[in-house]
């Protein structure tokens, strides 16, 4: 007998992807003041990709818990969660203070034993720090098997298929529950939230809790220097033929 | 007798050196071209080198590694088990070697898929917070890293034991090569792994055409191709007319196109040719964050506002349709 799926997302808020970031004063970060933030695009279709799973196996799924680790302002994005299909979340509030993968996942490992999970489907990556770390960190601590950058997901029972993304193509690996899953964005396509879906996530269950009552202390181990802008690419030139084109290239010893 | 102890004195001095594990990809007995851009960050972190590969053509591979003059030791772990790279398995094995050699100070590795899989498994393993994705050593502990889809550059310092680095191909040359050296070889047993998840089967693409990731030449088409049919009618001559590989951007894969592995970007593969050729591509932040950094950027497009345009060398506005099939012609005649 194939024992109950209870399904953890982790979500992060980030800066909207479609904006280009500015770089602060101070050169220490970057300019969050007046920015619109979003739910990071992977936690986004690793949302949708536990929804899928429960609606297609509905005796099997138990439940979905939803869990940022972030500012009291991540609470938009879990509820953004719970209108999408999550059932309960949880805000570990850890105020403005950026946290390190390595701390993420020890808080995450809290959270998987509090919720009793045993799939975890995380985004591969979060669009601002670009880590792609968390997830194979959780796997790590948990000492379960992982399946990262996943394009495809089949439950069978205690059996999880999950088709990943790699270097020159595609791999197709298999594993028992427990197991933590990262999405790549073809995974699927995340729907949008409907007004009346929105409304209803307000009753959902919301808890917040410090990240002390977890008995995590948080501790950088890496200390950023400075945060600058990539150099800037001379002006180009534009040219209105093809043969222009090839003999700006020859000049250019490019061709 | 004495001259024996006094020899040993000597090694046991030696070890107390910092060093820098490596670990080495390969595609069969074949070395990635981003391994040996690894070794380069190695050379510049300065500590003596240690590489380890894995895999039943292990030795093979660690054979062509003796052409590295800089490496001071090669572990060869060659299992079959470890064909398919998997990360519960390749964590194990690194932490076990981590743990056994107190020397240790770093342990680096391409910024690939494989790379990225295993290496924060070793981070969470040992308690230690990996860097991703380096494309600048500054000092022993100091390292430049993009952030932001490239939009920012990062200096982090990492106050670790063991430092974790993985590294970008494109920013590193490959190391150099030269005739064989001597090597102290060393046949490494891996650790049983637990649980982890088992290899059913692989799809890769196989192309005549030079790697994406180590090409010096790039074509690449977007979503103002309209179709796979015309993608293939138009960006393939250009790309053999310039002995290039092929890319595309997540609009021309998203709408089949072409195959998942050919996207550039924040999501897909991060590429610096000597030549970049944009067609039909807007220049969305997430693609331009996986080619800014190419030495030449050519752009065609019918959009004469298209972002791409901010960040070409040279530009044509122009109907791609037309556009590609002359400057294909005109490469070929010019050869």
């Amino acid at each position: 007998m194939s024992s109950k799926i209870r399904i953890l997302v982790p979500v992060k808020r980030v800066i909207d992807a479609a904006l280009k970031p500015r770089i602060n004063k101070t050169n220490t970060g970057v300019e969050s003041k007046g920015v619109k933030f979003s739910m990071n695009p992977f936690c986004d279709i690793a949302v949708e990709e536990a929804v899928k799973i429960k609606e297609a196996h509905k005796e099997a799924v138990e439940s979905i818990h939803a869990v940022s680790i972030g500012p009291s302002k991540a609470q938009d994005i879990l509820r953004t969660a719970l209108a999408k299909g999550v059932d309960t979340s949880t805000l570990v509030d850890v105020g403005e203070q950026e946290i390190e993968p390595l701390q993420v996942s020890k808080l995450l490992k809290k959270v998987v034993e509090q919720k009793d999970s045993n799939l975890v489907i995380l985004g591969k990556q979060a669009i601002d720090d670009d880590s792609n770390q968390t997830g194979q960190m959780l796997a790590g601590l948990l000492g379960w098997p992982q399946a990262t950058n996943a394009s495809k997901v089949v439950v069978e029972g205690d059996f999880v298929t999950v088709t990943r993304e790699v270097d020159g193509g595609a791999e197709t690996i298999r594993a028992k529950l427990p197991l933590i899953i990262t999405t790549d964005l073809r995974l699927n396509e995340p729907k949008f939230v409907t007004l009346p879906k929105m409304m209803k996530a307000k009753k959902k269950p919301l808890e917040i809790v410090k990240p002390d009552a977890y008995g995590v202390t948080i501790e950088e181990r890496l200390e950023i220097l400075k945060v600058e802008e990539p150099p800037a690419r001379s002006a180009g030139v534009k040219v209105s033929s093809v043969d222009e084109l090839v003999s700006k290239l020859q000049e250019l010893k490019a061709l | 007798m004495l001259g024996i102890n006094g020899k040993r004195l000597a090694v046991v001095a030696l070890r107390r050196l910092n060093s820098t594990l490596a670990f080495i990809e390969t595609s069969g007995s074949t070395i990635t071209p981003a391994s040996f851009a690894t070794l380069t960050a190695a050379k510049q972190i300065g500590n003596p080198i240690t590489a380890l590969v894995v895999g039943s053509k292990a030795a093979e591979a660690a054979t062509s590694l003796k052409q590295v003059s800089a490496l001071s030791k090669i572990l060869v772990t060659a299992d079959g088990r470890f064909d398919h790279l998997l990360p519960e398995d390749l964590s194990a094995l690194v932490v076990d070697i981590v743990q056994k050699d107190s020397d240790i100070t770093h342990v680096l590795t391409p910024a690939s898929a494989v790379g990225k899989n295993f290496l924060p498994r070793v981070g969470a393993l040992l308690d230690l917070q990996p860097i991703s994705d380096i494309t600048k050593v500054e000092s022993k502990d100091t390292f430049v890293r993009p952030i932001y889809a490239g939009n920012a550059l990062a200096t982090v310092k990492s106050k670790d034991k063991v430092i974790l680095v993985s590294i970008r191909g494109s920013s590193f040359a490959p190391v150099e090569l030269s005739d064989a050296q001597e090597v102290e070889v060393v046949s490494v047993k891996a650790p049983e792994a637990g649980n982890k998840a088992e290899f059913v089967s692989e799809e890769l693409i196989t192309s005549e055409r030079p790697d994406l990731g180590s090409a010096a030449r790039v074509v690449s088409g977007g979503r103002g191709l309209k179709s796979k049919e015309q993608f293939a009618e138009l960006i393939e001559p250009l790309a053999s007319s310039l002995n290039a590989a092929i890319g595309a951007s997540r609009a021309a894969v998203d709408s089949g196109f072409c195959d998942n592995s050919l996207q550039v970007g924040q999501t897909g593969k991060v590429v610096a040719p000597e030549l970049y050729v944009a067609v039909g591509i807007s220049g969305a932040i997430q693609h331009l964050a996986g080619m800014k950094d190419s030495k030449t950027i050519v752009a065609i497009n019918k959009d004469e506002e298209a972002p791409i345009f901010s960040v070409a060398d040279v530009g044509l506005v122009g109907d791609l349709f037309e556009v590609v099939p002359e400057l294909t012609k005109k490469i070929e005649d010019s050869k």
